[in-house]
């Protein structure tokens, strides 16, 4: 009888902060610059090179570790960690070891609705390194990257299937980038994810062989790489293979992982609390004042929407998902005075036109105010929805204007002045009588053709439900 | 005396004075060195176009009204110091052609200062060793008889400042690398006290240990040189912060109502009687100026050389890493990177930096950190106490520098844990972080130099300085 298997899952991820220079020195972190010019004699490990702290680096891994309710480590230090590639230019890792910066920690996340978690075990505070190329008969080594602080943020063991990572690291990514700490662009490598998986049967208390998969930059990747993984370990214990510890590498054309073949040095890592630098003090007061100032999360920026603008419980998901698209919506909210029509417009058009030019908001050409006054002249009935629709058009063709202006351009200002609609009403009514006893005799598509006929007396402008109810009253009813 | 074999004090004088341009002295020490140093070895370099160049320069900045004690002054510099456009070699083979891109802060402080950088110093490679002969470049020869060694690891800067060759020069000092030095060759060295010296620029061997100081004929001019080189670094996060004290102040010699402490573990087996002797006579001049002599005692100094030689190596297995032929050094091919790196290293380093790098590496393995390394660091720990229990009565401490005079070249070459040895009594001021000045006292029959070490607390420099013009004057009526 087959007994049940059980995965077990640890993720490490690796957090590029987005600080503009570097965590030991003060070379520039803009990513896509030209290789080795973003460097200097203590990022490149020269002879006689110092390391000197960033304070912004500490000061970003706390926000970090707040926002996912870590405990904040007051007196942490940072290690050496040895070995040898040629990546790195010191040949030691300047990390944590023993005494990470933020300890412990949790994130929730939603899969279809249902609620989890992840505990963390720690954030720590360390290093990139520079970047390997493979040349034609040579390698190359760019260290532009070298040097760039790094989060490492480890899970408990504490998940069990792919599903389980992927919503894990998407809600992380969302907190991290509604932090402001990680620019989180998962191509240009601001996230990185080690897996680490194993097998046990269910039930057992320990922990079966674990491999792990290095550097998974893309979540389908993650989530096609770690299923691979886990099928391929239920299928080895059931054959009786034994699983090998080791570190494997998702090919994701051939949709495997594989076992690095290059050889495995013993890691040794040996290490050293480094003598070049002091001990990290950090003051309850400063966590405070971190803390004073945290930005606010996805999900209290949810029931935030959905108590202060009434706004439904999907609508306010879908706005919060992206931190920026919350703020264009709120800035278009206050513009407009109407919350619910803002959110309507952000939701159904603004968000429709980004999706099919593959545009990120931050280049969207009409302005949260601009927005918002079109959303206003809608609600006040100044204009029509559809002049509304046609106005909204001419903004995204000339990358934004005063829609005020473009409605009397246009033609489409609305009056709801009751004495002019009742001026075209009559001029309809009195050019009619046909259709005006059809109306009266019942026939209540007669009341369309005399609104349609308000509207041609008023050139459009009149408002169109006003003058269909006083058609209604004039013939009447 | 030619301008070469003045002093510092002296040359500022007659340069202020206009008695001497700058330019005429660089000519002279460089003069000097052309004819002596072919025997005595004790540069690497000779930077003479550079260098008379800057004496120009110099001598232009005075007449537009600059002055200070450094303008116009040559000094030598340890090989592993960093100065722009120069090899920084180390004594290494591994960075032979290596091209330092910037300026250490010692070297830049110097030259804002008005000080000339003459010319690079031979040393033992990567500063791991007491006699120079660790060298890759070179044999150096002690001045004082060319049949022994100058000392190490700053053997060159030694040997350069007593031979006559040098002005003043730049040492480092790990576990008595200045100060053994000046001791066998009869000049004085000073080690500051950890962070008072930006290490900036000094190729590190051990971190936590190392400092930069000067090596010069003179206590005053030890003053001055550390008066230009000490102060606060942003670029060196173990560098002290504060005001630097004027050390000029400490010169009066004045030494009645100090009390210095006689440490009897220095003077214990092992000591060499002449060099007993010498530096007995010397605290007694201590006693006759007016100090009171007090016996002591530092319990835990028998542990020294086994707590440095574990923390110093481990921290070397590390900051020697980064010297892989990837980015700059004397590169060997191999078949792949790691290859590549293996037979770099292989070819690149000396027999004592492999020996030190591979007990560091020891040390620092799975299993073994705890008894080794975090053991090492509690008894320094408690070295460290032994002279904060000792300073709590006494101003200063005196003792030898070294068990013997210098040895013959090629004496311990063959017997690594006895050279070891030698380190007794400096290894203790590196381990508790504090500072230390040897001062010639006398000499052996066969007329090698002797030292006294005067070790003070920490940012006492201003009381070693003190004791240390004490001695110098009361030498110089002997």
């Amino acid at each position: 009888m087959p007994e049940e298997l059980v995965a077990t899952i640890g993720l490490e991820t690796h957090v590029q902060l987005n600080t503009q220079t570097k965590i030991w020195c003060g070379c520039s972190t803009t990513f896509g610059q030209e290789p080795n010019t973003a460097v200097c004699p203590v990022c490149l490990g020269y002879p006689g090179s110092l390391p000197v702290l960033n304070g912004e680096a500490i000061r970003k891994t706390i926000i970090a570790g707040l926002l996912l309710n870590c405990e904040i480590n007051l007196r942490n230090k940072h290690d050496r960690k040895s070995y040898f590639y040629p990546d790195m230019p010191k040949n030691y890792q300047i990390t944590q070891y023993d005494q990470p910066i933020c300890i412990g920690g949790r994130v929730d996340y939603q899969i279809e609705g249902v609620a989890g978690h992840v505990d963390l075990t720690r954030i720590h505070l360390e290093e990139d390194v520079g970047k390997n190329t493979h040349l034609a008969g040579s390698s190359g080594v760019d260290y532009n990257r070298a040097g760039t602080p790094l989060m490492e943020i480890v899970t408990e063991p504490c998940m069990h299937n792919a599903d389980e990572a992927f919503a894990y690291v998407q809600a992380l990514r969302r907190i991290l980038l509604y932090s402001g700490v990680t620019n989180g662009n998962l191509e240009q490598g601001n996230i990185r994810c080690d897996i680490n998986c194993s097998v046990a049967p269910a039930g057992a208390t320990e922990l079966g062989v674990k491999t792990e998969i290095k550097n998974m930059n893309t979540l389908k990747g993650l989530h096609r790489a770690l299923s691979y993984e886990m099928k391929r370990q239920f299928k080895c214990v059931r054959d009786g293979t034994p699983i090998v510890q080791e570190t494997r590498r998702w090919d994701d054309e051939r949709g495997v992982t594989e076992s690095m073949r290059s050889k495995e040095y013993a890691h040794d890592y040996r290490y050293l609390p480094d003598p070049d630098l002091m001990p990290i003090v950090i003051t309850t007061e400063e966590v405070e004042s971190i803390r004073a100032g945290l930005p606010e999360l996805p999900a209290d920026r949810r029931v935030r929407f959905v108590e202060a603008f009434g706004l439904p419980e999907y609508d306010a998901g879908l706005l919060v998902a992206d931190k920026a698209v919350g703020d264009y919506f709120e800035a278009t909210a206050a513009a407009a005075g109407d919350a619910k029509a803002a959110s309507n417009w952000v939701m159904n058009e603004v968000l429709r036109v980004l999706g099919e030019g593959e545009q990120e908001i931050e280049n969207f050409g009409v302005t949260p105010e601009q927005l918002g006054a079109l959303v206003k002249l809608q609600s006040d009935k100044t204009v029509s929805s559809t002049a509304a629709k046609e106005i909204f058009a001419v903004l995204l063709e000339r990358d934004g204007g005063d829609p005020k202006a473009i409605a009397e351009e246009l033609g489409k200002v609305q009056t709801s002045d009751t004495g002019a609609i009742e001026v075209f009403v009559d001029q309809a009514i009195e050019a009619n009588p046909g259709p005006a006893d059809e109306f009266r005799s019942g026939k209540e598509n007669a009341l369309q053709f005399l609104v349609g006929q308000v509207m041609r007396f008023s050139k459009g402008q009149a408002n169109p439900q006003m003058a269909s109810e006083m058609l209604r009253k004039k013939l009447g009813e | 005396m030619r301008p070469a074999e003045q002093t510092i004090s002296e040359l500022a004088a007659k340069l202020a004075a206009g008695e001497l341009s700058s330019v005429q002295l660089c000519q002279d020490v460089l003069d000097a060195i052309a004819s002596k140093d072919g025997d005595i070895k004790a540069y690497v370099h000779v930077n003479a176009e550079e260098a008379l160049a800057a004496a120009a320069a110099a001598d232009q900045r005075r007449a537009d009204g600059e002055a200070g004690p450094l303008l116009g002054i040559p000094i030598g510099v340890k090989d592993l110091l960093a100065v722009t456009g120069q090899e920084t070699r180390c004594g290494s083979k591994l960075l032979e052609g290596f091209v330092s891109p910037y300026d250490a802060t010692t070297v830049s402080k110097l030259r804002e200062a008005g000080a000339i950088i003459l010319g690079r110093v031979n040393m033992d490679e990567f500063a791991m060793g007491s006699t120079t002969e660790n060298s890759a470049a070179q044999v150096t020869r002690n001045p004082a008889n060319p049949e022994h060694v100058p000392g190490g690891s700053s053997g060159g800067s030694a040997a350069a400042v007593s031979g006559g060759m040098a002005v003043a020069t730049l040492g480092s000092d790990t576990g008595g690398s200045i100060r053994q030095p000046a001791s066998f060759c009869g000049c004085v060295g000073l080690k500051p006290t950890y962070g008072l010296v930006s290490r900036y620029g000094l190729t590190a061997y051990a971190s936590s240990l190392d400092q930069v100081g000067p090596l010069t004929k003179t206590v005053a001019d030890a003053a001055t040189v550390l008066q230009a080189i000490a102060g606060h670094d942003p670029r060196d996060s173990t560098s002290l912060p504060g005001e630097v004290p004027d050390y000029s102040k400490a010169l009066d010699g004045k030494i009645e109502g100090l009390t210095l402490g006689v440490p009897a573990e220095y003077f214990a087996e092992g000591l060499d009687p002449e060099v007993e002797r010498s530096v007995r006579a010397a605290i007694a001049t201590c006693e006759a100026a007016g100090a009171t002599i007090k016996d002591v005692s530092l319990p835990n100094t028998k542990y020294a050389i086994a707590t440095y030689y574990i923390i110093a190596t481990a921290e070397a297995s590390a900051n020697l890493a980064r010297f892989d032929g990837v980015r700059y050094g004397a590169r060997k091919e191999g078949a792949d990177p790691i290859s590549m790196v293996c037979n770099t290293r292989a070819a690149g380093f000396g027999a004592e930096v492999k020996r030190r790098i591979i007990l560091g590496t020891y040390v620092l393995s799975s299993g073994y950190y705890d008894a080794y390394y975090l053991r090492a660091q509690k008894v320094r720990a408690l070295i460290r106490k032994d002279f904060d229990t000792v300073f709590a009565d006494c101003d200063a401490i005196l003792g030898p520098v070294a068990p013997t005079p210098a040895y013959k070249i090629g004496e311990n070459v063959d017997d690594p844990l006895q050279m070891y040895l030698g380190d007794i009594y400096t290894v203790p001021v590196n381990l508790a972080g504090i500072c230390g000045l040897s001062v010639p006292c006398g000499a052996s029959e066969a007329g090698l130099p002797i030292g006294l070490q005067i070790i003070g607390p920490a940012l006492g420099e201003s009381t070693i300085l003190r004791v240390g013009s004490a001695v110098e004057s009361a030498q110089s009526q002997v």
